[in-house]
């Protein structure tokens, strides 16, 4: 292994890349505009939920619980009649109808406690679950607020005081931010290494290399090095120029502790990236493989949905892939501010994975070039 | 055959073509007499093939008149009515051939496509393999045939409907002298027996181009000459076509007149190269066999053969890129050793293609190979500066080599095989494609390295004249040498005058073969013969369309990736989707940290480690401890309760109770949030009853939620229904946009070009097999959903997939219409993934109903395919949907049809740009 051979080559990749503008604009692209879009645009829990009312009431109350609902929260609810209502929301065009009962606001004055019928589609699982909370708040607050002066309410003054931790205001676009530079990172390790590796094989440039004095574990240490490096810079950027500076998320904990994290991250991932386009062969071949690929491991990985909701079993097949061990260690660092002695089980597993796709990257590289 | 032709074949006027900025055809006017051989002859990359689509029907004509058999090739009615009377084989090695399809299967598909049918084609098929001798290697796939064979199978496809006018392009290129000239003699045969048929081809080989009836000689977008060999001859007073065409060419292109003459090589040094019993197999196949050879110190060393002989395998064993299966190879009397750095350094490579990085300036090309071949850092500079006089690269130091004429490119290729002062140089291939003077130049630096360097040089080619300047040549066949001498000696030894006569005779008795099959070529009696008269099969053909159907399913079955893509990619993701995105949040950490320690405070945990949601961790011991644990992700949820709190609920006073919960991932805290809330409102409920008696419960109004078609809210409920629209759009849209892609991107799409298949015939045969796919896809998935993840479906099943068939029709449409624009495979993927998903998840429903959407996307949902089959879905699976109900999203579903499809028919290009 000569380590002037691994920086020359490794000098040649980065020259080749700065001569691809596709690929410059995919990274840019990556590093800048795709994860401030998808922070700004991650959408509050409730947004234009479609609901239509039954008022079969017509009295005061009940128009005051019809005009509570409003954008951006709700959509401007429709009136219906009870017979619409089974038929709006088999085609789908309602998530919520709300029937109000006749002689509802009678009834509650009297102290008869009417029931308020609530349809929710829960075909809509996201809107479903939190928007009936919503609903239920409001419809309440309104009654209560009508009915305040006719009675007093006895309950006991236990109070709960929630606060959440780490994101006091719950907002998604913190969250939204550090996945999408974590999905980033994952993307672009895969297929600049793979492309990189194909774009040599299309061109013939990888006999060409292996005639010289230069080794396959050379070549392999010279992509990695500098796609690598690449990335790593990229998510630098992305986390300190827009992350923290453009869209302002806090960031509790080391930055640099997190890079040293991703360069195990990049050598595992950069190294599978091998092993596809030596399987792949093709440019097209290795696109469809990296669509087969990445989607399992960011779905499965925790990145979206939190792993202990899986099966079991997932859980662990999901423990070999390297992202899973990436998001748990850049969300304690990012969010949580933990440090080396939380979250060195992740760096050392890391380290082992990268190690074994190595290896078996360069098994298979010898392999694709003989 | 010298006789005037009545009227020409084809007749160009003001005929201009540029590609961007590069001018391929600059303003050419030429008359082709018919029923003749011509010849298009110059280098590489001067318009010839360009000229040669056009001709064929092709190539959008830009400016300037195309009149091909007697009609103006601009009206489309004309090209209809003559392009099967035209047969046309584009340049490359079998590139308009399906590489995974068998010769008999390429073959019935191109007959197919002219209207035979079935019994007349195998007729057909096995006569025009007969006549090229082609019959043992029926089953074989065209990836897997030699190079002159690709080229035969090539000309048994454009024959197969008896073409009144063949072009071929560059047919021989690449092909041993054997093959060359059994091809030639073939068209003869073909041309003898029906002499009406005007032939035109283009080659590099000026030998080639002796036994033509007429030239064109054409020279950077012009025409130079044309007229007979022996009148060109004539005309430049040369002696052979090679110096014929250097003459033609303008004064200042010809660079320097002198011959290439290489002095003869004197003493006998030491073997430099020496291989014994050299052995290469490849599974069963013998790819070299048994080569033995030894060259001295010095000497130029010819190596020559068809593609696929047996050459490349032999210089990379002697390279060491692979290892002998037996035999050894060695290099300065050591035996190659892969591992030995030492003796890669002493030798420069050359490889085939042109290899070097095109992403690098020509400088910088030098410097990296100088660097990795670890030369002083110091003498770097003075050598690249050298290389760069003795090759002549100073002016285009900074450039770019794809920028640069093959010929400097070349040259900078041998630059950079000589920079560390190798003792060996291996060359293979190096002048394939490059013109005649600059082919000279080059033979003049390999003559000047091997007598005053003393460079060994072994060097493989296609051309004769240049073997004749080798010391010694080596003719390979089949992984054999056959001979090994000098030039006159081989002649000699077979009493030939031509170094390519000798060749051909050593190939034929290394054949065992010595003349084709004399019968007369079965072209004449082929069926179509008859029908060239016939007016073409107009308007929409089922055949055609059957044919590209057919081809398209047995090339996806031949190709793992793509197939497992479309078999078990919609299923492995809706597993991934299917178990990766849950929204039901269940066993929740939490810790308490209990400064109470009374019931009251235990019947209040008690409340929150008894629910399904959340699992209960040892107590906390303080605030570090919180910290630490809720730090690493241990715990989602910490509460603190404080002391004195039973006393305080007892008395009724005032008491607050501490929660913190994890909020890193937003959506998961806030329903962590409304549990919790909903908890501690279900426990004051419960103790204010204990404390103040029932009727202090008393509220206004109870809210009755209904949570319909999922009265369990399981979000695999929810999902899966709008799992299977996504996937069924995705896939199948992708690899309908890949299949137009792959064949724009690997030539095959010229077949669409020059024959009668229709633009809809074409989309329709290709879309028949992905439409199957998908609904296999969709039982599938159907099957998945409801045994594996136990969805209950309510509906009717066959409304359903009816709906599901109109859906895909419609999907595998929008992946065609997106092919349209798209001409690389990689975008096509990755547009057809954009393009098709970004208005399905954003205004298809899925998330908000397309009621609540507002100004475009609203007009997108409310015509989006997707919009209604997510509805339909939706119906089927939870609702309760019979037939009657599924037949509106069926009917907006089936409107969207024939839009697209007839959007890409119409954007379609039927001839190339």
């Amino acid at each position: 292994m000569n380590p002037k051979n691994v920086l020359n080559l490794g000098i040649k990749e980065l020259r080749g890349l700065l001569r691809d503008p596709i690929m410059l604009v995919l990274i840019i692209y990556a590093f800048s505009l795709s994860i401030y879009t998808s922070a700004s645009s991650s959408p509050e829990a409730l947004a234009n939920a479609a609901i239509s009312i039954v008022d079969e009431d017509q009295s005061h109350l009940s128009s005051r619980i019809v005009s509570a609902f409003y954008p951006p929260w709700f959509v401007q609810p429709g009136m219906i009649t009870t017979t619409e209502m089974d038929d709006r929301m088999d085609a789908g065009m309602d998530t919520f109808a709300l029937d109000i009962p006749p002689d509802f606001e009678r009834d509650v004055l009297a102290g008869k406690m009417p029931a308020i019928q609530l349809n929710v589609d829960a075909t809509r699982m996201g809107q479903a679950f939190t928007g009936s909370g919503y609903i239920q708040q409001i419809v309440t607050g309104e009654v209560s607020e009508y009915v305040a002066k006719y009675r007093a309410e006895t309950s006991l003054p236990v109070e709960l005081a929630l606060r959440a931790r780490y994101n006091p205001s719950l907002d998604p676009g913190w969250f939204g931010a550090i996945t999408s530079v974590i999905e980033s990172i994952t993307m672009l390790s895969l297929i600049l290494t793979g492309a990189a590796l194909i774009r040599e094989k299309e061109h013939g440039t990888v006999e060409h290399l292996l005639v010289m004095p230069v080794t396959a574990g050379e070549i392999m240490l010279s992509k990695i090095w500098s796609m690598g490096g690449v990335v790593l810079c990229g998510s630098a950027f992305a986390l300190v120029v827009v992350v923290q500076g453009l869209l302002e998320v806090p960031i509790h904990g080391s930055v640099p502790l997190f890079l040293a994290g991703s360069v195990l991250m990049l050598f595992a991932m950069t190294a599978l990236g091998i092993f596809m386009a030596t399987i792949a062969g093709t440019m097209p071949q290795f696109a469809l493989l990296t669509m087969l690929v990445i989607f399992p491991l960011q779905v499965l990985s925790g990145a979206m949905t939190p792993r202990e909701s899986m099966p079991e079993i997932i859980q662990m097949i999901m423990l070999a892939a390297p992202n899973t061990h990436f998001i748990i260690l850049s969300q304690a660092i990012l969010f949580r501010g933990a440090g080396f002695e939380t979250v060195w089980p992740q760096l050392l597993a890391l380290l082992i994975i990268g190690m074994v796709l190595f290896w078996l990257a360069l098994q298979r590289f010898r392999k694709f070039l003989g | 055959m010298s006789e005037a032709a009545p009227s020409p074949v084809a007749e160009v006027a003001g005929l201009t073509l540029r590609y961007g900025k590069v001018t391929a055809l600059d303003d050419v006017t030429l008359a082709i007499p018919s029923g003749r051989m011509v010849g298009l002859i110059g280098p590489d990359g001067v318009g010839k093939s360009s000229l040669l689509s056009l001709l064929a029907g092709a190539r959008i004509i830009q400016e300037g008149e195309v009149r091909v058999l007697g009609g103006n090739l601009r009206e489309v009615g004309h090209r209809r009515r003559v392009c099967p009377r035209i047969a046309y084989m584009p340049q490359g090695l079998g590139k308009n051939l399906y590489p995974t399809l068998s010769v008999e299967e390429n073959l019935d598909f191109f007959g197919s496509l002219f209207g035979h049918d079935a019994t007349e084609r195998d007729r057909c098929i096995t006569e025009l393999l007969a006549a090229t001798g082609m019959l043992p290697f029926r089953n074989r796939p065209a990836a897997k045939l030699s190079g002159g064979m690709k080229q035969k199978l090539g000309l048994c496809c454009a024959l197969i409907h008896d073409p009144d006018l063949l072009i071929l392009d560059e047919p021989t290129t690449g092909v041993d002298p054997l093959s060359r000239r059994q091809f030639w003699d073939l068209i003869q045969r073909i041309r003898g027996d029906r002499p009406g048929m005007s032939v035109i081809t283009a080659t590099a080989y000026m030998e080639e181009a002796g036994r033509f009836d007429w030239l064109v000689a054409m020279n950077t977008g012009r025409v130079l000459a044309t007229g007979g060999p022996a009148q060109l001859l004539e005309e430049t007073g040369a002696s052979n076509l090679d110096e014929a065409f250097i003459a033609l060419l303008p004064e200042a292109k010809r660079g320097e007149q002198v011959a290439v003459a290489i002095p003869p090589r004197t003493g006998d040094g030491e073997i430099a190269i020496e291989a014994e019993h050299l052995t290469m197999r490849f599974g069963d196949f013998t790819a070299v066999d048994d080569v033995s050879f030894r060259i001295p110190r010095g000497e130029i060393f010819g190596f020559l053969g068809s593609n696929g002989c047996g050459k490349t395998t032999t210089m990379k064993m002697l390279t060491g890129l692979l290892a002998p299966t037996e035999g050894r190879a060695r290099l300065f009397g050591q035996e190659v050793d892969a591992r030995d750095m030492a003796v890669r350094r002493r030798v420069g490579f050359m490889t085939q293609a042109f290899s070097l990085y095109s992403e690098l300036t020509v400088r910088q090309n030098l410097e990296l190979h100088a660097r990795l071949f670890a030369m002083e850092e110091k003498k770097i500079p003075d050598r690249i500066e050298e290389m760069l006089a003795r090759f002549d690269l100073k002016d285009v130091v900074d450039s770019l080599p794809g920028a640069l004429p093959l010929g400097i490119r070349q040259r900078l290729s041998l630059a950079v095989a000589m920079i560390h002062d190798p003792e060996i140089l291996i060359l293979d291939e190096p002048t394939s494609g490059v013109d005649p003077v600059a082919r000279d130049g080059f033979w003049r630096s390999l003559g000047e390295l091997s007598r005053k360097d003393g460079v060994t040089i072994f060097v493989s080619t296609h051309f004769m004249n240049e073997a004749e300047w080798c010391d010694r040549i080596s003719l390979m066949h089949a992984g054999k040498v056959l001979v090994s001498d000098t030039a006159a000696a081989i002649i000699a030894s077979r009493d030939c005058d031509t170094l390519e006569d000798a060749f051909v005779r050593y190939l034929e008795d290394a054949i065992g073969e010595v003349e084709p099959p004399s019968d007369p070529v079965a072209v004449p009696d082929s069926p179509a013969a008859a029908s060239s008269e016939a007016p073409v099969p107009d308007g929409f053909s089922l055949r055609r369309l059957l044919s590209y159907s057919r081809l398209e399913a047995l090339q996806l079955r031949r190709d793992p990736i793509r197939l497992t893509m479309a078999l078990v990619g919609s299923l492995m993701l809706m597993i991934v989707v299917g178990l990766g995105i849950n929204m039901d949040v269940e066993n929740l950490t939490f810790a308490v940290l209990d400064r109470d320690q009374t019931t009251t405070s235990r019947d209040f945990i008690q409340d929150i480690a008894g629910s399904r949601y959340f699992t209960e961790r040892p107590p906390l011991s303080g605030y570090d401890d919180m910290d630490a644990r809720m730090r690493s992700g241990d715990l989602s949820l910490a509460i603190e309760i404080p002391s004195g709190f039973a006393a305080d609920v007892a008395r009724g006073r005032e008491v607050e109770i501490g929660a913190w919960f994890d909020g890193a991932n937003p959506t998961r805290a806030n329903t962590v949030q409304g549990y919790v809330q909903g908890m501690h409102a279900s426990w004051i409920m419960r103790k204010t009853s204990e404390v103040y008696g029932a009727a202090a419960l008393a509220g206004n109004f109870e809210l009755v939620t209904r949570f319909r078609y999922n009265p369990d809210i399981r979000s695999i409920v929810a999902m899966v229904p709008a799992i299977i629209p996504m996937l069924l759009l995705m896939i199948p849209a992708i690899l309908t946009t890949l299949s137009v892609a792959r064949e724009k991107e690997l030539g095959s799409i010229i077949n669409f070009y020059v024959t009668p298949v229709t633009r809809s015939e074409f989309l329709l045969g290709k879309q028949l097999p992905y439409i199957g796919l998908a609904l296999l896809n969709f039982l599938l998935m159907m099957g998945m959903a409801i045994v594996f993840f136990g969805v209950p479906f309510t509906g009717s099943f066959i409304g359903f997939a009816l709906a599901a068939l109109v859906y895909v029709t419609a999907t595998t449409a929008l992946g065609f219409l997106v092919s349209v624009f798209i001409s690389s495979q990689v975008a096509a993927l990755f547009a057809t993934a954009m393009l098709t998903m970004i208005p399905a998840v954003q205004f298809s429903g899925l998330i908000d109903p397309v009621s609540s959407l507002q100004g475009f996307g609203r007009v997108i949902g409310e015509i989006y395919p997707t919009s209604w089959f997510v509805t339909a879905a939706r119906g089927a699976f939870s609702k309760a949907f019979g037939f009657s109900e599924l037949v509106q999203p069926m009917f907006a579903m089936a409107l969207a049809v024939p839009v697209i499809l007839g959007l890409a028919v119409a954007f379609l290009k039927k001839q190339e740009r």
